[in-house]
């Protein structure tokens, strides 16, 4: 019946929907690091000129899906569905930037994995039928998540080691059913997987064996050799994360040489974020930014994102509720 | 609770091997260095709190007492500019609890709840969230300071 799925949680794209462009904002922080060249907009302050935090993440995010749009000219109005999420409670930074947008919007919540979640459902709309273009963004700002998630942002506090500093960046794609680019092939839906962690600092540990379960489950499903992809980039597992990502995959017999992290990418070592960066526009801006640009330079041809989300709220954990997570993949091939 | 029977294919470990696992993984806190850098600021503030009492005393002729009282709102002063100047945060995050302890960092914990919430308004936001981290620390200080002092009480009766 489902002709287009395989395996146990992979779909497998008839016509691949394309991704034409991606446009990226960032904060100053982010703008200061590794990737600063691949970014293209960097504000020069967290604020954006706006009243509040969650004023200048909203208008960040309403500028990358504009950008986007623009970038390969394509007017808003003839995009069918805008898919957006971002962190804050009620998702208000994704509704709040499609009011001004004013495009057929579907609001999504995969933490910090929306990214990846909603280039997979973007690609379904597509390959369904059901739209031709499709804008898929996620966005994060620093303080809007530190004010929701942890204290006042002036409050003193030592962070851990093992802590990751929320991205302030909103990253926008849009994805076509025809044009050049880059083709969205397969999409893996992850599962929520909680191995019983209860640290909320140390989400690259809540988060690393939901993002294997998901990587496993893409090889086995597709029946890929392991050394299938140029790159396989996880969401935003830190230092911490990623290392036990690869101990658990390898110790479950896959062994994956090209993995990296975008939460690791995305901060020099000085920058002094501990573990690196962590939020849906850790994911959203080194996809829409460094990685889209080395694809359409021809430097990598077959890419699998798997984004990564820790799906905990304050209240579940003063509650003493463990801290559930989830991985979604996406491949990224030139075909 | 963790999650268990998942449908294999899934990651080949238990959650007890994955504790292990993180707990290597996972960097230690610098104590020691830690400890040093409380000791340092948190030293450096309470000398800074002795100078001022002496100050008070020898220029402005106060008794201990209130130049002790007085000296604390001027710590409280430093601490609410310094949190408005965004440099609190900053010191705490190299002097840990040696800035998070005296009354200077008492003061942050009020002052940054009301720079965060004022754009929510002055009722709702400022009024309403001022106390949410001085809020428990002032609870539990009163109440055990009301159970000491039921207990000084009665054990005068003895």
């Amino acid at each position: 019946m489902a002709e287009k799925k395989v395996g146990n949680q992979t779909v497998v794209f008839k016509n691949p929907p394309v991704v034409l462009a991606g446009y990226t904002v960032v904060g100053p922080k982010e703008g200061a690091g590794p990737l600063k060249d691949t970014f293209d907009l960097v504000l020069k302050d967290t604020y954006n000129g706006e009243k509040s935090w969650e004023k200048a993440e909203m208008k960040m995010l309403e500028t990358s899906m504009r950008g986007a749009a623009n970038k390969v000219n394509i007017p808003l109005e003839c995009i069918d569905y805008s898919l957006a999420g971002d962190l804050l409670n009620q998702l208000v930074c994704s509704n709040f930037a499609s009011r001004q947008i004013g495009l057929p919007f579907i609001g999504l919540y995969g933490a910090c994995s929306t990214m990846a979640l909603s280039i997979a459902l973007g690609a379904m709309l597509i390959d369904g039928g059901f739209a031709t273009k499709v804008l898929c963004s996620a966005s994060s700002h620093h303080n809007t998540a530190e004010r929701q998630y942890r204290l006042p942002t002036e409050q003193g506090n030592q962070r851990p080691l093992y802590a990751q500093w929320t991205v302030t960046g909103a990253g926008s794609l849009v994805l076509s059913d025809a044009g050049n680019g880059p083709k969205v092939t397969t999409a893996t839906i992850g599962r929520i997987v909680d191995f019983g962690e209860t640290d909320a600092n140390n989400m690259g540990a809540a988060m690393a064996p939901a993002v294997a379960d998901t990587i496993i489950n893409h090889f086995n499903d597709l029946n890929r050799p392991s050394d299938y992809y140029d790159l396989v980039v996880t969401g935003d597992l830190g230092t911490v994360g990623l290392q036990l990502v690869s101990d658990i995959i390898r110790k479950s017999n896959l062994n994956i040489k090209n993995l990296n992290d975008c939460g690791v990418m995305i901060y020099k070592p000085e920058q002094d974020t501990h573990a690196g960066g962590s939020g849906c526009g850790c994911s959203a801006v080194v996809l829409g930014g460094y990685i889209l640009n080395q694809m359409f330079k021809g430097e990598l041809k077959r890419v699998l994102l798997i984004g990564s989300g820790c799906l905990h709220s304050p209240t579940t954990a003063l509650q003493g509720e463990t801290l559930p997570s989830i991985g979604h993949a996406i491949s990224l091939e030139y075909i | 609770m963790a999650t268990n029977h998942l449908r294999p294919p899934t990651i080949n470990i238990t959650p007890e091997e994955y504790k292990e696992m993180v707990q290597s993984v996972t960097p230690k806190p610098t104590v020691l260095r830690n400890v040093i850098m409380a000791f340092l600021v948190g030293g450096f503030i309470c000398s800074l709190g002795q100078v001022i009492i002496n100050f008070y005393m020898i220029y402005l002729g106060l008794p201990l007492i209130q130049a002790q009282t007085a000296a604390t709102a001027t710590l409280i002063l430093i601490g609410a500019i310094l949190t408005g100047l965004g440099l609190y945060d900053e010191i705490v995050r190299w002097g840990g609890a040696g800035g998070i302890i005296p009354v200077t960092g008492f003061a942050n914990s009020m002052v940054s709840p009301a720079l965060e919430y004022k754009r929510e308004g002055y009722v709702f936001g400022v009024g309403g969230k001022l106390f949410t981290v001085a809020g428990p620390i002032l609870l539990y200080g009163i109440a055990s300071s009301i159970v000491v002092g039921i207990v000084y009480v009665v054990l005068r009766y003895f």
